[in-house]
């Protein structure tokens, strides 16, 4: 772990705890896009972790309540990923788990990318890239202003930090001192034209955070361990927004799909794919 | 007659409005002096929000502090909040119904000498097209604070579109103006002129100047684009039989397409279109814009003859 010194010492059983979490969790996204016949598996298995670990140890939300004013929020940014999110709702009791079976259809809650307007538990829209940390600011702007001690957690994709809002959100995140406002990179290095560095490069990433003024913290993202310490210490109240750099394998727990770019979106899980994911997950560290 | 730009009177508005309702919160991007906003900024500073001059963030932002439960006035030019920021608007306040009141200043060619860059003439047509956006344009002063406060009681995304220069008042205090409902500035059964914003003022001097030569023209104040106000429409036509449209906006996809849709499917009558012919402009006085680009008040009193002559 790089950039700022996380001063937490993890329990071992939460984090075992936290790894079978991500592991049903990871079974549930392949098992959705494979009903669904189309979604995007790889950069939802990069953040399955990063998710679960957020919605299953740090963030304070009531599933019997959604709109609960104090609850800490969540913008999927990357909302092309939103499997993930779909499954940890679904695991904490948001949606039945018949739901599952419905990502993509006509009249689902579970729609191809997140809609607020008829998933409860979807803080934020996503799916057009580079606006969640503006409102993600936005939320975090007014928890300040209410005196509530909210977080608002922001998980980015890589690809949409080539997206000048971005940066316009990050400047002015760290002008308002948002202490309350933690982003997540899930930098798995993969977009859909091929690999970030040669799109469009994104390295020093840290450094270029550090220079908008912002806490970096620069992990493994699919290491339990070091995601629930760097949570753990950006979440600190510290009079500045704090990221997250969290390096991640794209389609990390299934064999065939583990940095494969085309396993981005658009392809499709048949059954003998499904048994293999399965089998990977389950077997998998 | 006293003459104050809109824009000025939504930020007087604003700062009364702030005393009354601390659930109001405004954001704007670094033209504060210019939109209004800095007479609100003043007395609430825990409440103002200066994004600097990046308004895909400032409307993100919007966005973002509506779901908290408050009524978000963000603020910029008309140019940039509908074309800039478009996405912004369309995806994170409309689609997700988010309670967020975009002003706009320096609506159609009362950006003036600051040329096309600054003269917001397409707006209202690209507002017009995303689903749940109310859209709005008063003619004075008197209106604009009446309908910033008819905003705030308003539930969801809406577009409030301004001027940069001063405009006569046409109003008084006992007007009763909300939003959706047009106002008949003057009765008559010949011709019915219909305009919005800045250019009602051009059709009441059009309706006196064809009421010095015997036309009765019906005017009304369309400051409710969207939803636009069938009732009042169909009944000019019926009661009328004739409509001209006026707007400070490019013809296509504004008052003129809005009217013209209630007519033809209900009660089609002759109408003509004042409006910018699908051009851009350039920078000039207004007056001299107006007339060059035929949105002066002797093309209205011509449109309304040639739409009486083609009755039926």
């Amino acid at each position: 772990m790089k950039g700022q010194k996380t001063e937490t010492k993890v329990d071992s059983a939460l984090i075992e705890r936290l790894e079978q979490k991500a592991k049903a969790i990871r079974a549930d996204i392949v098992k959705m896009i494979h009903k669904a016949g189309e979604g995007h598996p790889g950069g939802s298995l990069s953040a399955a972790d990063i998710v679960t670990a957020l919605y299953f140890h740090f963030m304070r939300i009531d599933p019997e309540n959604p709109d609960w004013e104090d609850r800490d929020r969540f913008i999927m940014s990357k909302g092309h990923a939103c499997p993930v999110w779909y499954s940890a709702l679904t695991e904490l009791g948001f949606y039945p788990r018949s739901a599952l079976d419905t990502l993509r259809k006509l009249g689902s809650p579970f729609q191809g990318h997140p809609d607020m307007s008829i998933s409860p538990g979807v803080d934020m829209s996503a799916g057009s890239l580079g606006h969640g940390l503006s409102i993600g600011v936005g939320m975090a702007l007014m928890g300040k202003l209410d005196k509530r001690d909210y977080t608002v957690y922001v998980l980015l994709g890589d690809g949409e930090l080539n997206e000048g809002q971005v940066w316009e959100a990050a400047m002015c995140a760290a002008k308002y001192h948002l202490d309350n406002l933690v982003a997540i990179v899930d930098y798995n290095r993969l977009q859909i034209d091929g690999p970030t560095d040669k799109v469009m490069p994104l390295d020093p990433l840290g450094d270029k955070w550090r220079a908008f003024n912002w806490r970096v913290f620069e992990i493994d993202g699919n290491d339990m361990t070091q995601v629930v310490e760097a949570i753990e210490a950006a979440r600190k109240r510290r009079g500045l927004p704090s990221v997250i750099i969290a390096n991640t394998l794209k389609g990390k727990g299934v064999s065939y799909m583990e940095g494969q770019v085309d396993w981005h979106g658009g392809k499709v899980i048949d059954d003998s794919l499904l048994e293999i994911a399965l089998n990977d997950i389950q077997g998998g560290e | 007659m006293e003459k104050i730009p809109t824009r000025i009177a939504y930020g007087q508005a604003l700062a009364e409005l702030g005393e009354e309702n601390d659930r109001v919160v405004v954001i704007d991007a670094d033209i504060s002096k210019i939109t209004g906003t800095h007479f609100f900024a003043r007395k609430f500073p825990e409440r103002f929000f200066n994004v600097g001059i990046a308004e895909q963030n400032e409307m993100g932002i919007a966005a973002g502090m509506a779901t908290t439960g408050k009524i978000v006035f963000a603020s910029t030019y008309a140019v940039f909040a509908s074309m800039r920021a478009c996405e912004q608007v369309r995806t994170f306040i409309a689609h997700t119904r988010s309670n967020v009141k975009i002003a706009a200043s320096h609506g159609g060619l009362t950006g003036t000498t600051d040329g096309v860059t600054h003269q917001g003439t397409e707006d209202m047509g690209i507002m017009r097209t995303i689903p749940d956006m109310t859209i709005i344009m008063p003619a004075d002063a008197i209106a604009t604070r009446k309908i910033v406060r008819e905003l705030a009681e308003h539930q969801g995304p809406a577009y409030l579109r301004l001027t940069k220069i001063p405009m006569p008042i046409i109003y008084d205090e006992e007007t009763d103006i909300q939003i959706g409902r047009a106002v008949q500035l003057r009765d008559g059964d010949d011709v019915t002129i219909i305009a919005i914003g800045d250019m009602v003022i051009r059709a009441l001097e059009a309706a006196d100047l064809l009421d010095n030569n015997g036309i009765r023209a019906r005017v009304l104040d369309m400051h409710t684009l969207k939803p636009v106000d069938k009732g009042a429409v169909i009944k000019a036509a019926e009661q009328t039989g004739a409509i001209v449209t006026v707007e400070d906006h490019n013809i296509l996809n504004g008052l003129g397409s809005a009217v013209a849709e209630v007519i033809v499917e209900n009660r089609p009558v002759p109408m003509e279109r004042i409006g910018l012919r699908d051009t851009f402009a350039e920078s000039g006085e207004y007056e001299e814009l107006l007339e060059k680009y035929g949105l002066n008040t002797r093309h209205i009193t011509e449109a309304a003859r040639k739409a009486m002559g083609r009755k039926l």
